[in-house]
């Protein structure tokens, strides 16, 4: 159960780590997402793993509570789930709304003092893409 | 129990949808109704200030739940020197967007800006670590919102950033949350110092590594190096009122350290020891050079106020990772005076910009006003850069003389010297490119506008000239800087006794934990 609980949150971090480092939108959210749930099952391991136990109590006189789990990482993981739930919500319409306005899925964006399409276009010797980006620029491959 | 204490949350959180649902087509009902929300958030945490400054620590329990079972709001002089530095930074930035019309760009502002400012109540008021990360939520998913108000490719793209940027911030903070329920039992802050202290060796791993993630969580927000590369492109997009808006929500990551690292996992906790302040006294370092080369470098207007709010975070943090006493009163007067240096110079950049079209730094065709600007940009930059007399001055010395101990007087006055330079002198810079050598330049040079006939000349400098409507939030976030420095002496008395209840925990712990609220003699 342990082994199961700890390689399951592992390995959908590592997934979730990867997809964000592609830094191209769809694959940002998917990585998020994955990130969202390892954490989830993360939270649900912090009350110590208990099977088949309820987590509300029976009645006021209760002696063994070794016969109950903790029912507060459960609702903390409920909060979790809705705020990340949410969040991506708003996260899809940015990136839809980015990816609508520029045309591309880039999560990096040109250092702040490279010119913009606005500026560049009223001087002569700049043109709009040929300012050096900072990072880590996709392949085309990628796209 | 005192129900003002859940003021500054409820107000704004009523407000905002009412502003949403109700006033969504009429801008002047909403504009009337928010600020009429604000100044009445400003006087609630006038009034919060003066209940916490005779020393008593305030517990509001929700629901009537005892700590540390319940969620508790606690009161004590550093929430509410910290809810009232937002309520007055957020009149100020109100009143900007409503003069110079940004809140007529994008739907929603209104709402959107009571939803930030419920946010940030509520993360300063809150005395649970969880809760914490929900308002955290609140202020962040508020400022999605208002990042990208009134649209446009650039903008969007760099709100993108910063969505997915907070997003994996709150993904650690909830893995920091985790581990800490793990290894203690408890998310209360009150508890938590308790319990921290008391744990068995076994569980110091965790104990650290959940203090470390909390400092990176914090340090995304109060925008430390490494982790600061978000903030530039933010800041520089935003429009103008939230970036002076924002000026706060960098000061949220430090209160935070401040509040949980300084009580908790300060030095005399056995299992963290000086691990967090030895980290953070580093990454400060590093932070205020990066600000400061940031500043020196830049070529835009929204990149040089963007990283000297870098800068100036680095040398707030060199302070706080000090923990002691003395130090957290001198981080607490330069973190309430850079919020309104950074505010004011947004603001005045927000005019600037306006005026000339574009926010490059080179010379162009001196504006209308061109002497007003020049002059308040002046004392805005040495307030940011902390010449004298303003209280950027002050709060430095104060700094400088909190960091003498022989370990880190080296490297803490280099960094905080040398980088106050390296900003006088990338102000120096753009101020004389943006204002003095535009005097020399006239339109013909520039071989645009030329031919204009004096009459179309005379219309567009009565069209561009700022009125006194516009300009008057960014002297009034002037003036509240002046108004620091004149009354250094009272407010440095309150931060004095602020931080001595934050070092002595015990009154804390004691308020929520027992309900029981003494005031100190």
């Amino acid at each position: 159960m342990e082994l199961l609980v700890a390689s399951a949150v592992g390995a959908l971090t590592a997934g979730g780590v990867y997809l964000m480092l592609r830094l191209r939108a769809f694959a940002v959210i998917l990585g998020l997402a994955l990130l969202s749930y390892a954490v989830n099952i993360f939270l649900f391991s912090t009350g110590r793993l208990a099977v088949a136990k309820p987590p509300v109590l029976d009645g006021y006189t209760v002696s063994d509570f070794g016969a109950y789990t903790d029912p507060l990482p459960q609702a903390l993981v409920l909060t979790a789930i809705v705020i990340s739930f949410g969040m991506t919500a708003v996260l899809v319409m940015f990136a839809l709304g980015a990816y609508l306005e520029a045309g591309d899925d880039k999560i990096d964006m040109d250092g702040p003092d490279q010119p913009d399409r606005q500026i560049a276009a009223t001087t002569p010797q700049g043109s709009e893409s040929d300012g050096i980006t900072f990072g880590f620029e996709p392949r085309e491959r990628d796209a | 129990m005192n129900h003002w204490i859940i003021a500054p949350v409820i107000l704004p959180a009523l407000l905002a949808p009412l502003i949403a649902f109700v006033m969504r087509h009429d801008i002047v009902l909403a504009r009337a109704a928010s600020s009429v929300g604000t100044l009445a958030l400003l006087a609630i945490s006038v009034g919060l200030t003066i209940m916490a400054a005779n020393g008593g620590v305030h517990v509001y329990y929700l629901g009537n739940w005892p700590a540390p079972f319940g969620i508790v709001l606690v009161l004590d002089r550093l929430s509410a020197l910290m809810v009232l530095l937002t309520a007055l930074l957020a009149v100020i930035v109100l009143f900007h967007a409503i003069a110079t019309g940004w809140d007529k760009r994008g739907n929603h502002f209104h709402a959107l800006f009571q939803f930030q400012l419920m946010g940030i109540c509520g993360a300063f008021l809150t005395g649970d670590a969880f809760n914490l990360f929900v308002f955290f939520e609140v202020l962040l998913i508020a400022s999605y919102g208002l990042m990208v108000h009134a649209g446009g490719k650039v903008r969007l793209q760099a709100g993108l950033q910063y969505v997915v940027m907070n997003l994996v911030g709150s993904t650690l903070f909830l893995f920091a949350l985790g581990t800490l329920y793990a290894s203690t039992g408890t998310l209360n802050i009150a508890d938590l110092i308790v319990k921290v202290q008391e744990s068995n060796a076994g569980d110091d791993g965790l104990i650290r590594v959940a203090a470390m993630l909390l400092l990176i969580v914090f340090g995304v927000k109060a925008a430390l190096v490494p982790l600061h590369f978000w903030l530039p492109a933010t800041y520089a997009n935003a429009p103008a009122p939230v970036a002076a808006l924002f000026a706060i929500m960098t000061k949220v990551g430090a209160y935070a350290i401040i509040r949980i690292h300084g009580m908790a996992f300060g030095p005399e906790n056995p299992a963290t020891g000086s691990l967090i302040s030895d980290w953070l006294f580093v990454l400060a370092l590093v932070t205020t050079a990066v600000g400061a080369i940031g500043v020196f470098g830049a070529r835009r207007l929204g990149s040089l106020l963007s990283y000297a709010v870098i800068g100036s975070m680095g040398t707030l943090l060199l302070a706080v990772s000090a923990f002691d006493p003395y130090a957290i009163t001198t981080a607490l007067y330069y973190l309430v005076h850079s919020t309104f240096a950074a505010a004011a110079l947004f603001l005045l950049a927000d005019l600037i910009i306006a005026r000339r079209g574009n926010d490059w730094l080179g010379v162009q065709p001196a504006t209308v006003q061109n002497g007003l600007f020049a002059a308040l940009f002046f004392a805005g930059a040495i307030a940011m850069a902390g010449m004298p007399p303003l209280s950027g001055f002050l709060g430095k010395l104060m700094i400088l003389d909190a960091l003498r101990s022989p370990e880190v007087i080296g490297w803490a006055w280099t960094a905080i010297l040398l980088g106050s330079l390296l900003t006088i002198l990338g102000f120096a810079q753009a101020g004389s490119g943006l204002f003095w050598k535009s005097t020399a330049s006239t339109p013909s040079d520039m071989g645009k506008a030329a031919d204009a006939p004096g009459d179309q000349a005379k219309s567009d400098t009565d069209r561009l000239a700022t009125t006194a409507l516009a300009i008057a939030p960014s002297m009034i976030a002037l003036c509240v800087l002046a108004a620091l420095t004149v009354m250094a002496g009272p407010v440095t008395t309150y931060l004095e006794a602020t931080s001595a209840q934050l070092h002595d925990s015990s009154n804390y712990v004691d308020a929520v934990l027992n309900g029981n609220s003494r005031e100190e003699k």
